[in-house]
């Protein structure tokens, strides 16, 4: 066998034998689950078909995924696709009806690498019990991508849908557990800092934990905090309610090794993505009801409540500092990049 | 996941507030620091909260990339601009200077990279035949690094275009320009783990005022914040070491003969000051051929500092706080920056745009 058959040609992306056999050889076999309606992925037809629910909202959501590095410590771009979308509909209350799988990649790209990232995805959807029902590859030039770019559109039903704008004065923050892991376990894999440490990214699909706290009902607000982090995830919560956020900031779960990096790089890890985590606002009535339900879920053990909603500075995140001072946690700005002097 | 918090320990600040407000006389005190790293841990922290009304301290020339005069970032970009690889520190890249930022000069098609240390930029040189320049700004934290890589012989297709400055002596400048009214200054940790006291005392014993040496976590900072008053009550004014745990009282020496082998002293521009007398550094005979102004022949001209509206120049001398400037969240954001001092990240502006001043109750 030369390396070339190992590798993704522009033939793969034609339509014809060579796309077919890539998709049945090594697509295919990772989804046995893939129909929820008369025609699944398994009919390779124009689209697929889903049943029609009864009652609740059907709640669609789509998200592209690039990462540097394609495969980091914790995972790969097809464990963050399967489980960014997933996330998006968790949050939103919303029970994964059926996800779509479309991947544009590069001329060259190692096909091994296609079956660990599809194997990834699929092994994620499994978890929350989710069929892939429909798909599209595609494959451009050399140098006209970055390797690989993966998009997942998910459906989902919830009953009903839970808004990120619906903090209410006095109602109380969680937190499912602790912040910045998959932004410093990046920012940590990437070549320029040489820095060797064991921190892994948080990414996973949060459905199987988020299911378990919806009967309770009193989520008044939800949000996965991916790029930004909490602080993103916060000020968007406050600013659209009108409502202020007053943290704790010792209350927020921060693991050492995440801590100790984002001391040496000057980032906070409040302001970096999370991809298997939520932010909600309850009522507090049932905080802690949901609290100890989210901590008996293996994804929720370190969850902790970090604050209340008040009144003071509407829009704005306002965070009592473990030695007891004030200060606003803002929007942050952009991508972070470590500060130099 | 607790996280050891005994130099955070909110009953022991409680105490040095407590201390503090006891120290304080009832008249206005006017701290100054002249650190970014002390302004980012006094706001990130909410420090203000612990000092009495009448007792402020604010940020003089702490931040390197707001001090830099437009005349080094305009010889920045002509560098480039002849083709060089020009490498600095990320903040540096928006800084204005009086036609371009390297930010723009790059957009341009100028090679402008982004590096961590002067040795990283070093590196690059080796790495090519182009010519590579390493823009060095900073203060006595970052003379020494550059200091190292200059002694240990680097490519001949490497140079620097030095723009380091001495922190003491624009703090004693500051205080006989008029409209500071300093009553104490809190010195830089880190500045003192090289320098020691020595530099303090010998620009400053005049003035006869208290100059505390400062850590820079929550309980250090009131700590040496407690110690300015104590010296102010007592009516002393001395160089006192609040940080002994960082700052030996001699200071590093191996860093301050590596300093003097490869700079010495000249008189250099600072963005909102002037001139002031042997306050930077250019490179000694024995290390001009690595000097990037006589390779790329760099005019000293002064280029124009002044930006219409903006306050930097007050804020920058510890006359006016961020928010006395009418430009700071309306005009002048991070994202759109009128001034230096909203372009650092160690600038009093950005710093207390992301984190609030004293309006936090």
């Amino acid at each position: 066998m030369t390396s070339n058959e190992n590798r993704i040609s522009p033939l793969h992306g034609a339509g014809g034998e060579m796309m077919s056999r890539l998709l049945a050889e090594h697509v295919l076999p990772h989804f046995a689950a893939s129909q929820v309606g008369r025609i699944g992925l398994s009919a390779m037809d124009d689209g697929a078909t889903i049943a029609l629910p009864t009652a609740g909202e059907l709640v669609m959501t789509t998200d592209s995924h690039v990462v540097k590095p394609i495969f980091f410590p914790g995972g790969d771009i097809g464990k963050l696709a399967a489980a960014g979308t997933l996330n998006d509909l968790a949050v939103m209350g919303a029970r994964p009806l059926a996800l779509s799988l479309a991947v544009i990649i590069e001329e060259d790209f190692p096909i091994s690498d296609i079956d660990r990232i599809v194997e990834s995805f699929a092994h994620t959807l499994i978890g929350s019990q989710t069929p892939l029902i429909c798909g599209d590859t595609k494959v451009m030039g050399r140098g006209e991508i970055d390797g690989i770019v993966i998009n997942t559109t998910g459906l989902g039903i919830a009953n009903p849908a839970i808004s990120d704008a619906g903090a209410v004065p006095g109602d109380v923050i969680i937190v499912t557990g602790s912040m910045g892991d998959h932004g410093m376990a990046l920012l940590a894999a990437r070549e320029e800092f040489h820095l060797e440490t064991e921190l892994k990214s948080d990414v996973d699909s949060i459905w199987p934990m988020i299911r378990t706290i919806l009967p309770i009902g009193g989520i008044h607000a939800m949000k996965d905090p991916t790029r930004g982090g909490l602080a993103a995830a916060l000020n968007e919560m406050s600013g659209k309610s009108g409502t202020t956020i007053e943290l704790t900031q010792s209350a927020i779960p921060i693991r050492d090794e995440v801590q100790a990096l984002s001391d040496l790089l000057g980032i906070s890890p409040l302001e970096v993505a999370n991809e298997g985590k939520a932010v909600l606002i309850v009522d507090p009535a049932l905080a802690d009801q949901i609290l100890e339900t989210l901590q008996k879920h293996p994804l929720g053990r370190h969850a902790a409540i970090i604050g209340i909603v008040g009144t003071k500075f509407p829009g704005r995140v306002v965070m009592t500092t473990p030695v007891g001072g004030r200060r606003f946690l803002d929007m942050p700005l952009g991508d972070p990049v470590p500060r130099i002097c | 996941m607790p996280r050891p918090f005994e130099l955070s320990d909110p009953k022991r600040a409680r105490q040095l507030a407590d201390v503090i407000a006891s120290l304080a006389p009832s008249t206005p005190v006017k701290i100054v620091h002249v650190c970014g790293t002390h302004e980012m841990a006094i706001t990130q922290h909410g420090l203000r909260r612990f000092l009495p009304k009448n007792v402020e301290i604010l940020e003089g020339p702490g931040c390197p990339v707001c001090v830099t005069p437009t005349a080094d970032i305009d010889a920045a970009v002509q560098i480039a601009e002849a083709g060089a690889i020009l490498c600095t520190f990320g903040d540096m890249t928006r800084v204005p200077g009086t036609r371009l930022t390297l930010e723009q000069a790059r957009s341009k098609g100028c090679d402008i990279r982004v590096v961590l240390s002067a040795a990283e930029a070093s590196n690059i040189a080796k790495e090519t035949d182009r010519a590579v320049v390493f823009f060095a700004v900073g203060f006595e934290t970052t003379t020494p690094m550059t200091a190292a890589v200059l002694v240990n012989e680097p490519p001949a297709n490497f140079s620097v275009l030095v723009s380091h400055k001495k922190i003491p002596e624009a703090m004693a400048v500051l205080l006989s320009m008029p409209g500071t009214n300093i009553h104490g200054y809190l010195a830089p940790g880190h500045v003192s783990t090289i320098l020691g006291m020595a530099p303090y005392a010998k620009q400053l014993d005049l003035f006869k005022i208290p100059i505390v040496i400062g850590g820079f976590e929550p309980l250090d900072i009131l700590y040496a914040i407690a110690l300015i008053l104590r010296q102010l009550r007592n009516g002393q004014g001395f160089v006192e070491n609040g940080f002994p745990r960082g700052v030996a009282d001699e200071g590093n020496i191996t860093a301050q003969r590596l300093i003097a082998r490869v700079f010495e002293s000249t008189d250099v521009q600072w963005r909102g000051i002037g001139v002031i007398p042997d306050s930077g550094y250019r490179l000694r005979e024995e290390f001009a051929r690595f000097d990037a102004r006589l390779r790329f022949h760099i005019e000293g001209k002064t280029g124009d500092e002044r930006i219409p509206g903006c306050r930097c120049a007050d804020v920058l001398t510890a006359r006016a706080t961020p928010a006395d400037c009418p430009l700071f969240r309306a005009r002048c954001t991070p994202l759109s920056p009128v001034g230096p001092c909203m372009v650092g990240s160690e600038g009093a502006c950005s710093i207390w745009y992301r984190y609030g001043g004293r309006e936090l109750p």
